[in-house]
């Protein structure tokens, strides 16, 4: 024991680590500041130190080939020793990394701890988060399955939107004109080497930033930032009152970065990773790739936007929202901290929060998509085993309405529900309508015979609540 | 007097030293840079030539029909495995007329269906829809279906290849 404090301490001798990390780890932060609210920057960076060892553990296996990429998920996940739960860990670790940098933010701006002086803590924060957006997208696509690649496209053709280099910027992004060897090899370079150099290099510069300017105190109403007192007082504050930040002030991140990686590791366990899709075969069309669930409200958000605004909203909408989170220290660098007095940033976060999770909600259920999958209407739903409305039924079938419009439960949500269809519209009008289509429904005017069309509408007209009741009694 | 001037070259030749240091540095920065950055930027400025791919004898296809056709893109690397693989859709319009349909969806690249049924292409990210012809017929598309070049050549249908269609403002 002797002889190891010995040696150690030639060591401190020698390199001076104690002496020059000590008083660091060690630096007064306002007692204030020691609270469960500011556990969200720590635990991201726990989360991201996870998301490097099982990226690192995951890299001995991976092979960042388009060919042999997919084999070798399997393999990681079905045959390797734990690595299916290294694999579970890294997407767990993505999604908490998203959350709790969003967690973190949204603390941050509540309680403004990006005014004076801690405007470039926010600048470096808002492009750490806007990298871990990036690692988790090209994280999505090196996950080498049907998904990742129509993913890629999507990307690329947003990519093409942009004004005059559209095109450059889509080939950059995929490596060339179509997806193939060279989209997974700079896919990985970008998800392996690029930001995560990047990451490391903001992640140093935000810590630094920490320790020179200190950990931002507990807001209160009424005390407003003066920039030309702030580093005064705070010098003061943290004289009088400040608390070492190991370990007084450290415990609690530790507490709540523990509990966050227990349970991602929890989850690997008993979830583990996210199956893969099929094999990354362009030529297979039966796809629908969804992103993962981070991505979903944006997804949703595609869909939803007015087509005529929607290069605009898909190019300067995201461009947009950096600009004002990189402007909003320069904004309003001083004044009240407490959100107490300042509703309007309740506002704000509250109305991101709301708009997110209903895009989310949406996305989930995607309703604009035709349902493929749709289980056909019955013979018992029809109401019939014969003639035009049986006809009819079979039609609206074969003919693709089910995939937009639901029947008694059977069919898509992209269209009206039309189990009572028959109450609302007359036959002329039903007749316009296959016809014609509109909104957003496409007029079957050239596919369908007259034959075709007239037990379509006889059918429809059947879809009344009186028929449904007689039926559903009938059957009893 | 003397000092002042011995101050003066001093400064001067910190400030040789100061700018040559840079100076070394930007330019070694600058040549290695040409090399990475290219090799890395190439994919813009380096298009795949277009290829005819023959997609099936002319009689393997019936009049009226639409169908999904495979081959391999233009430009595939040795190891690209299944991801070489790319689909369109061939509509037969008479003895030796086609028309060929990229099977990417104009609104954001997704891949669409026929739905021979509905004769209608549908996809399934956003909605979009068109008639038999490409042009839309529901949906965000801002236009119709991309075309590929159609051709006969010694009794095989083929189709020239093409980068995947980017739709641009």
């Amino acid at each position: 024991m002797e002889s190891l404090k010995r040696a150690w301490l030639w060591f401190d001798d020698r390199t001076g680590l104690v002496s020059a990390l000590g008083p660091i780890i060690k630096h007064p932060v306002p007692a204030n500041s020691a609270s469960w609210f500011y556990v969200f920057g720590s635990a991201t960076l726990f989360a991201f130190m996870l998301q490097v060892a099982t990226g690192v553990a995951l890299a001995f296996m991976y092979v960042p080939s388009a060919g042999e990429a997919y084999q070798s998920l399997q393999y990681i996940t079905d045959q390797t020793t734990f690595g299916r739960i290294v694999r579970g860990m890294h997407n767990w670790g993505a999604s908490a990394m998203i959350l709790l940098v969003g967690l973190h933010m949204i603390r941050v701006y509540m309680t403004a701890s990006y005014k004076f002086p801690r405007e470039m803590h926010w600048i470096s924060g808002v492009v750490l988060w806007a990298l871990t957006v990036i690692m988790a997208f090209s994280g999505q696509v090196v996950r080498w399955d049907q998904t990742a690649v129509w993913s890629t496209i999507v990307a690329a053709e947003q990519a093409g939107r942009i004004p005059f280099i559209g095109t450059w910027v889509a080939d950059f992004l995929i490596g060339g004109g179509t997806i193939g060897a060279a989209t997974l090899s700079r896919m990985f370079a970008y998800h392996v080497f690029i930001v995560p150099a990047l990451l490391f290099l903001f992640i140093g510069f935000h810590l630094y930033l920490v320790i020179k300017n200190g950990i931002s105190e507990f807001p209160k109403a009424g005390k407003p930032v003066d920039p030309k007192t702030y580093r005064e007082e705070y010098k003061a504050l943290v004289k009088k009152k400040g608390i070492p930040f190991w370990p007084d002030a450290a415990w609690r991140d530790m507490v709540f970065g523990f509990i966050v990686i227990t349970t991602i590791l929890l989850i690997a366990i008993i979830i583990g990773p996210p199956a893969l899709g099929p094999p990354p075969d362009p030529s297979n069309l039966d796809a629908l790739p969804v992103p993962d669930w981070y991505f979903v409200f944006y997804f949703a958000f595609l869909a939803l936007m007015p087509p005529a605004m929607e290069t605009y909203l898909m190019v300067f909408g995201p461009l947009l929202v950096g600009a004002l989170l990189f402007l909003l220290p320069f904004i309003s660098n001083k004044g009240e901290r407490s959100p107490l007095r300042r509703p309007w940033a309740v506002a704000i976060v509250a109305l991101t929060i709301a708009s997110i999770s209903g895009l989310w909600a949406i996305g989930i259920s995607s309703p604009w998509s035709p349902h493929f999958h749709a289980k056909p209407l019955t013979v018992e739903i029809i109401g019939a085993d014969s003639g035009p409305i049986y006809r009819g039924g079979m039609d609206f079938n074969e003919k693709g309405c089910l995939y937009c419009h639901t029947i008694s439960g059977h069919g898509g949500l992209r269209g009206p529900d039309l189990t009572y269809i028959g109450d609302r519209l007359s036959a002329n009008e039903l007749t316009w309508r296959i016809m014609n289509g509109g909104l957003n429904m496409p007029g079957f005017g050239g596919t369908l015979t007259n034959e075709e069309l007239s037990d379509l509408v006889i059918f429809l007209k059947s879809r009344t609540k009186e028929n449904q009741e007689t039926s559903s009694s009938g059957g009893d | 007097m003397s000092e002042k001037t011995k101050t003066s070259e001093e400064c001067s030749r910190r400030q040789f030293f100061t700018h040559i240091s840079i100076a070394l540095g930007s330019i070694a920065a600058v040549m290695v840079a040409i090399p990475i950055v290219g090799s890395v930027l190439a994919p813009i400025v380096k298009k795949p030539k277009p290829i005819w791919r023959p997609v099936g004898e002319l009689k393997s296809f019936t009049v009226g029909d639409i169908v999904k056709v495979s081959f391999i893109d233009s430009s595939p690397l040795p190891w690209a495995g299944v991801t070489a693989e790319s689909a369109a859709w061939l509509h037969r319009k008479g003895q030796e007329e086609f028309t060929c349909f990229s099977v990417n969806c104009a609104h954001l690249g997704c891949p669409v269906r026929w739905v021979a049924g509905a004769k209608l292409f549908m996809c399934p990210c956003h909605g979009g829809v068109y008639y038999e012809d490409g042009s839309v017929a529901a949906g965000p598309p801002p236009r119709g279906l991309y075309n590929y070049p159609v051709r006969v050549h010694n009794g095989q249908v083929e189709i020239l290849t093409s980068p995947i269609p980017i739709t641009t403002v």
